[in-house]
């Protein structure tokens, strides 16, 4: 399976969407289904994706693909996993793509019953860290000081509240054949991640950091860019749990500034000193865990 | 240029005309040059065949299956990934409608 840009097909298996100029989720899309290849079945449930690519009479996926119910993307998968073996399919992936309030919040519960009935199916949550299709709205993925429509920055609260929830060691917790987490910073990663996932014979499940220039306020160029600031700060690992393990991918020589990151986005611009140093000493307190009981 | 290609696409005229279930999949009726500002102009001379513009187009508008790299003007949003990613600065954004590009 392709590994990088010379390997992969020139075919492209999304085309001609309706996402933002520079959007993360679609770049992260796109290369998962040039990985996966023309026989594979997709489900989306409601995100920008979704809303993107289905627009009839414009349909930009040139293979199987369907809209599931917001919280059934993992039962729907089942579904069609079952359906592709009655048929006796061979050579064939189902993937679904959820976004990250699809898949921590509205279809956990959908997505744990797949990963224990242990179907053969991958699980891509591309994370773009809050509602976005519907106009940036807080979800269970948006980290802390995020400015969203419903965690406004205001004088006595700075934006989201809560903590991101660690969806990868969720699912890592049940324990699911293979996990990782990935970025569209580190485009080779994701794309071997992927090819992971699609020799698995049961549920894998791919979490990709998706930045998203609408949601976050950056300038749409540097979508990619702000994919790799993420994990070379520390503050998005590049991790995989295989074999009841988790191995460490990526381990920075020395992070790069927290504050320069968050400062590029207009989602964290009210942040003051003292919550850019509570973000910070959270990332280390992470990172201490990670380096005691990850394999490097 | 080997991309997928706007078709021909008439309006339904009545309910009967309307898919029931399941409908073709790829397929375009309108492109999306309309939303560009800027357009991505690629230097041939710069340009070593790197790929990584292909890569990382979140629109997969750029062809690799030529000699050259070939951008596909009807579906590129103008987002300028592209440049910014380009090492060797081989690409650059000409605002639309400006006479002075060579790449076209």
């Amino acid at each position: 399976m392709a590994t990088n840009a010379r390997e992969l097909t020139n075919t492209e298996f999304l085309y001609g969407h309706r996402a933002c100029a520079g959007c993360g989720g679609s770049l992260a899309l796109r290369l998962a289904m040039k990985v996966l290849g023309p026989r594979t079945f997709v489900a989306i449930p409601a995100n920008c994706m979704s809303a993107v690519s289905f627009l009839y009479p414009q349909i930009s996926f040139t293979t199987n693909a369907m809209i599931s119910p917001f919280p059934a993307t993992g039962a729907v998968l089942s579904g069609i996993e079952a359906g592709a073996r009655a048929l006796g399919f061979k050579d064939y992936s189902v993937v679904g793509f959820a976004g990250d309030g699809g898949t921590a919040d509205i279809g956990i519960q959908a997505l744990s019953g797949a990963i224990d009935r242990g179907d053969r199916v991958i699980y891509v949550c591309y994370d773009n860290e809050a509602y976005m299709n519907t106009g940036i709205q807080k979800s269970g993925l948006t980290p802390f000081g995020s400015r969203t429509t419903t965690s406004p920055a205001g004088r006595n609260i700075p934006g989201a509240a809560g903590r991101k929830k660690d969806m990868f060691e969720i699912v890592a917790a049940h324990g699911i054949e293979y996990a990782a987490t990935a970025s569209i910073g580190y485009l080779e990663d994701f794309l071997k991640k992927i090819g992971k996932a699609a020799r698995c014979r049961t549920t894998s499940y791919i979490h990709v950091l998706s930045p998203c220039a609408t949601g976050w306020g950056f300038p749409v160029e540097q979508t990619v860019e702000m994919g790799k600031e993420a994990v070379d700060c520390g503050l998005w690992v590049l991790a995989e749990y295989e074999d009841e393990e988790f191995v460490l991918n990526r381990k920075p020589k020395e992070f790069s500034c927290v504050g320069d990151y968050l400062k590029k986005q207009a989602r964290f611009k009210h942040l003051k000193e003292k919550e850019v140093e509570f973000i910070t000493a959270n990332r280390d307190k992470k990172w201490e865990k990670i380096l005691k009981n990850w394999k490097a | 240029m080997d991309r997928p290609k706007v078709v021909e696409y008439s309006k339904p005229l009545c309910v009967e005309d309307y898919p029931c279930g399941a409908f073709k999949a790829g397929h375009l009726v309108q492109d999306n040059a309309g939303w560009r500002v800027f357009r991505p102009v690629i230097d041939q001379q710069k340009c070593v065949r790197c790929l990584r513009c292909f890569l990382v187009c979140p629109d997969g508008a750029i062809d690799k299956s030529g000699d050259r790299l070939e951008i596909d003007y009807g579906f590129c949003k103008g987002c300028g990934v592209c440049a910014y990613e380009c090492k060797l600065g081989a690409i650059t954004m000409v605002r639309e409608g400006d006479e002075t590009d060579a790449g076209l």
